[in-house]
């Protein structure tokens, strides 16, 4: 129970994807213009990536270790997380259509999501990795993952309205803020020592 | 019969102009600024007098780079009192170099890249001293022991980076808390953290910038429910883990009077700008914060945490306003991000 939580902390926190580890920064700066597609957008990733975290791990230990095949990772991973969009995206269509148009784009636009991939090949790198562990792990991350895109969108609505130099309007300054942002989030460093 | 339409604020004098309330805040500094020169030296003030000359340059230089009225942003008195806040925060030993790199990131990156005063979503002095922290540990952290107050001509020395001062420097309460915290030998041993109520010496900087702040909420210039936010939040969480394990982690005293725990309760987190809005907001804003220094204080890799805790929640700022928006008038609840 304490690891689980350890876990936790760490993948929000501590090393937040997004602005500690600097991954899914695509989507990071791409639907984070609005606070409501940003919370469709967390949603989704959240979903996909406890998902794909966990398959992924199953992948590693029950095919691709037995037959040593360990250097096909990344592709193989690839390919786990593709079929589990689509296979997401097929059954929220065919379960929601209300939550698939509110989704929309953003469900195929995981797969690209190299947060999704990273948390999967970090995973299989750790040497006492488990179900449970790549479970906490995915979910953690998502969650990290969701919370700065939210709290972002919701500054960059402010900073839409706000007197910025010509030069830095629209992405540049998203940047500035994200580093800004980056800054606030080393106060967590040395919080938790995995 | 003519009428004449005049758009709010409907105020007159100058008593209520921006200049005014930002140099009440600079006025409310004093007693803080007077303890932290008796116990530290002079280089506090040596700080102030190289930091407010570089804000007032920084920012006039943006301004005239975009073309806007030098004159009139000046007169707002907003980079003296940025200026300010950052002298106060960082260590008296410090040499010139450091105030004014962080001036640079205070006023350009912080304030004036996002559109100037109004429009900075950090709290421009914070993001100065994050970056000095980040960039420069070894200067930010050298704290000289209380009442070992360098004479004048030493502490000129230091500003100008040539005087060995390790001789004088010592462990802050924060310091030697992280140290030895779990250790109950070392913990009663330490002077440091013996002082009249809390940590020696810090009590009384702590307790003049808490005059300073009753001073700015008597004069109604911030209102009570961030640093009441704060000081709460901390001293509620301290408290049940005091209880629990006295050795291991401070009491909420301790907490509330040392390193920047009143300077930033009162000064820093009320920031108007960069602080969220409506009341409710205000009061949850606030004991994050203290929530935020608590945590990083007692389990995190820097001994004091208030500038990282107010930048934490300058980010959730907004997102507290879209779900504490009061119900205006006349209007059942506020319908935008109620529920989705």
């Amino acid at each position: 129970m304490t690891e689980t939580i350890l876990i936790l902390i760490s993948a929000v926190l501590v090393n937040n994807f997004v602005l500690v580890q600097f991954l899914g920064l695509c989507p990071f700066m791409g639907v984070s213009n609005k606070v409501e597609t940003a919370m469709g957008m967390s949603l989704a990733t959240t979903f996909v990536l406890t998902l794909s975290s966990v398959l992924a791990y199953l992948t590693w230990s029950w095919i691709l270790v037995p037959l040593e095949l360990e250097y096909l990772r990344t592709i193989s991973f690839i390919l786990v997380i593709a079929v589990a969009v689509q296979f997401t995206e097929m059954f929220v269509r065919k379960a929601s259509p209300l939550l698939y148009r509110v989704l929309g784009v953003f469900l195929p636009l995981i797969t690209s999501n190299c947060a999704v991939l990273g948390v999967a090949l970090l995973n299989v790198r750790k040497e006492d990795a488990s179900f449970m562990s790549s479970l906490t792990y995915g979910f953690g991350a998502a969650l990290g993952f969701s919370l700065v895109l939210v709290l972002f969108a919701a500054m960059r609505e402010r900073i839409a309205v706000a007197d910025v130099p010509v030069a830095f309007r629209g992405p540049s300054i998203g940047l500035i803020t994200a580093g800004l942002m980056s800054l606030a989030f080393m106060g967590f460093s040395g919080l938790i020592k995995l | 019969m003519s009428l004449i339409t005049v758009t709010s604020p409907h105020t007159t004098g100058q008593r209520n102009h921006t200049g005014a309330f930002m140099r009440q805040v600079i006025y409310a500094t004093i007693p803080g600024v007077a303890v932290l020169t008796w116990l530290f030296g002079w280089g506090t003030l040596f700080n102030l007098i190289i930091a407010v000359p570089a804000a007032l340059i920084a920012e006039a230089a943006v301004l005239k780079a975009r073309g806007r009225d030098v004159r009139f942003a000046l007169s707002d008195w907003s980079a003296v009192l940025t200026a300010v806040l950052l002298a106060i925060a960082i260590p008296p030993t410090s040499p010139w170099w450091l105030i004014v790199i962080g001036i640079v990131a205070a006023i350009v990156v912080a304030k004036q890249l996002y559109g100037g005063l109004g429009m900075n979503p950090f709290n421009p002095a914070m993001v100065g001293y994050v970056v000095l922290l980040i960039s420069f540990p070894l200067e930010m952290t050298r704290w000289i022991a209380p009442h070992e107050a360098p004479s004048w001509f030493d502490s000129f020395r230091m500003v100008l980076a040539s005087a060995n001062v390790d001789a004088i420097t010592g462990a802050t309460p924060l310091d030697s808390l992280r140290t030895w915290a779990g250790n109950a030998e070392q913990l009663a041993s330490q002077p440091i953290l013996h002082g009249s109520f809390a940590g020696a010496g810090w009590e009384w900087v702590n307790l003049a910038f808490l005059l300073g702040g009753i001073y700015l909420l008597a004069r109604k210039i911030i209102s009570w429910h961030i640093p009441v936010g704060m000081l709460a939040g901390m001293a509620l969480i301290a408290l049940p883990f005091w209880l629990a394990d006295d050795v291991r982690y401070a009491s909420p005293l301790f907490h509330l009077f040392s390193g920047a725990a009143m300077f930033g309760a009162f000064f820093i987190a009320t920031d108007p700008v960069s602080a969220a809005t409506s009341r409710y907001g205000r009061l949850i804003y606030g004991a994050l914060i203290g929530v935020l220094v608590w945590v990083i204080r007692s389990n995190g890799g820097y001994p004091d945490a208030v500038a990282f805790a107010v930048l934490l929640m300058n980010m959730a700022a907004p997102t507290i306003d879209y779900y504490t928006q009061p119900r205006s008038y006349g209007h059942r609840k506020a319908k935008r991000g109620a529920s989705r």
